[in-house]
């Protein structure tokens, strides 16, 4: 009998795969997985419905029920609340990522996509590239509902547009992040409360919501300079039509600072998880 | 000389304490079947993961195909499939459209997919399911499909991590026809399971591993041979009776008859040829027998007659099971 009677129809690597064919190669891996992520939103819309009922949800309770007791001179509530919305809105969607590739690992799936000949990297990327589109379509609508509740743009179409893409690659960084959570908890659930804990103060102690300066002295260096406050105060200025520079080369920092810590540390447990 | 489809030499892998590999050699010629036979916790599928490159082994060495596992992964990959006990499919996406992913996933030329999909699709009886969503399959389905998607770009070599672990009779035969298909076309599959039945149906060399350690090996007819092979009992009208069929009985065992009450142990060699001319002895001699019992050996004879000690009771997850060699 012959060593291989059965050919592969695949291409054999022979020799590994360098430089720009390695990249496009990963590229049409990613594609391809991204592909399959967004699919399960198109095959069960429930989830996609009711991740955007919660900021909806959140923009009404604190537009007409809390927001007649925040003081904001200067600016009307709604003015300040969305920018806060918006940030808000990517943050908890990020819990997506640790969610799908948790129930991924879960069902072996990751361990199928191991066995293959596939960019390694492609499961990763094309996780976190279907969450940041579908943070594209939740955030048009969150802006849309935004619109409905008489917010308000000061500025040109093109820095609010800016605005938001600083909110995308900060959902982008976070998923990251989640992507290794997800990871380590290897199931749906876990995922979902092992995230809750950190994103409440994430959340809750920034300016997403009310001023930074209502809050005792203690909290207000935390509250201001964190992550997501760097985030919203960016966006809040650009939509205010008064942007600051600071504010904005913070708010980079952070979404670079974070994907350039948590991608590295998702790859690398994505390497030892089976 | 035939050449290894794979091979391993002195592999070891432990997690933390646990010692998972112990130092396993085995070898497969190209176009056979090994099956990979233990109890859950013995290392099977530790063994799986460093040959299809997912786990990198800690010490020894792994071959598929000529390719180190640990040197030269990529490919390794593009030449193997895996199936394993999950049943590791996208619940969202219907059969067609998880086997076209793996398709674009191995880099297949675009206009092969397709076919290919299809002509799976038809292969494994799931052309009318084709375009529901896999979230929908029965069991047996979802393992069909799975299966399918490990052969989407044809590997030369595949491992199965017992690919019929809860499945129902009937699906579980329908597995086996697919696999033996396979095999008929040239694949060389490593294949393991917790059923000595499964071994024997599909295997053409056997390996037993407990522990980590590969404790027995050979055709599945050797294996029995170790055994003692089948035991039969047979009931007679009363303890007197059981006697004297127990005398006639023991030319034909390959052991001395055990006698309890009036029912009579015996184990033999030659599986139905046998029995029959114990029946017509004892019927010759006016002995009728009342009941009777005949029960292949299982996997748990087989770990009785090597290690003295029944196989372990099963445990859903290997890696959380394995079990220290100490």
């Amino acid at each position: 009998m012959t060593a291989t009677t059965v050919t592969p129809l695949g291409g054999l690597p022979d020799l590994d795969v360098h430089g720009l064919r390695r990249f496009t190669v990963a590229a049409g891996d990613t594609r391809a997985i991204a592909w399959r992520n967004l699919m399960g939103y198109v095959r069960i819309p429930q989830l996609l419905i009711f991740s955007t009922i919660q900021p909806v949800i959140f923009v009404l309770l604190f537009r007409y029920v809390f927001g007649g007791a925040i003081s904001t001179p200067g600016v009307p509530y709604v003015d300040f609340l969305m920018p806060g919305i918006f940030a808000q809105t990517v943050t908890f969607g990020a819990m997506g990522t640790a969610i799908g590739l948790a129930t991924d690992l879960n069902l072996g799936l990751i361990e199928r996509f191991r066995s293959l000949p596939m960019a390694r990297s492609a499961v990763l990327a094309g996780r976190t590239v279907a969450d940041l589109v579908r943070n594209v379509l939740v955030i048009v609508l969150m802006v849309v509902v935004g619109f409905l509740v008489s917010y308000r743009v000061h500025t040109n179409v093109f820095a609010f547009i800016g605005a938001m893409l600083i909110v995308l690659l900060f959902g982008f960084a976070l998923s990251w992040i989640y992507a290794t959570v997800g990871l380590l908890v290897k199931d749906p659930e876990t995922a979902q409360a092992a995230s809750f804990p950190v994103l409440a103060p994430l959340i809750f102690a920034s300016s997403a919501f009310v001023p930074v300066d209502s809050m005792p002295g203690w909290l207000q260096p935390f509250a201001e300079y964190q992550p997501l406050s760097c985030v919203v105060n960016a966006v809040r200025g650009i939509s205010l039509g008064s942007p600051s520079g600071f504010d904005i080369f913070l708010a980079l920092a952070w979404c670079f600072g974070i994907l350039a810590v948590a991608a590295p540390l998702a790859v690398r447990r994505y390497r030892m998880a089976a | 000389m035939t050449e290894s489809a794979i091979s391993v030499q002195g592999l070891r892998k432990r997690f933390g304490d646990v010692v998972a590999l112990d130092g396993i050699d085995f070898a497969v010629p190209a176009g056979t079947v090994l099956g990979l036979l233990g109890p859950n916790g013995a290392g099977k599928t530790t063994a799986v993961r460093v040959l299809t490159t997912i786990l990198s082994p800690d010490d020894g060495q792994a071959e598929v195909l000529g390719l180190d596992v640990v040197r030269r992964p990529e490919a390794v990959r593009a030449r193997i499939g895996l199936a394993g006990q999950y049943a590791a499919v996208d619940q969202n996406l219907s059969g067609r459209e998880n086997l076209r992913l793996i398709g674009r996933l191995t880099h297949m030329p675009r206009q092969l997919i397709a076919p290919r999909a299809d002509e799976l699709l038809e292969r494994f009886d799931l052309v009318d399911a084709a375009d529901r969503p896999a979230r929908t399959y029965s069991g047996g389905m979802r393992r069909r499909l799975d299966l399918a998607a490990a052969l989407v770009h044809r590997p030369p070599v595949l491992f199965l991590d017992e690919p019929t672990t809860g499945l129902d009779p009937q699906s579980r035969r329908d597995v086996w026809g697919m696999i033996g298909e396979l095999v008929r076309e040239g694949t060389t599959l490593l294949l393991t399971t917790q059923y000595l039945e499964e071994a024997d149906r599909l295997a053409d060399q056997i390996v037993v591993i407990d522990h980590g350690l590969v404790i027995a090996e050979g055709t599945a007819a050797e294996l029995k041979a170790r055994l003692g092979a089948t035991v039969v009992e047979i009931g007679l009208g009363d303890p007197g009776e059981a006697r004297r069929a127990k005398s006639l009985l023991a030319p034909y065992a390959v052991r001395e008859p055990e006698l309890e009450d009036s029912q009579v142990r015996i184990e033999i060699c030659e599986g139905p040829r046998t029995i029959i001319d114990a029946l017509r002895t004892l019927d010759g001699d006016g002995l009728a027998a009342e009941t009777l019992t005949v029960r292949e050996p299982s996997l748990d004879d087989v770990f009785l007659a090597l290690t003295g000690r029944p196989a372990e009771p099963s445990e859903p997850d290997e890696q959380v099971s394995t079990r220290g060699a100490a």
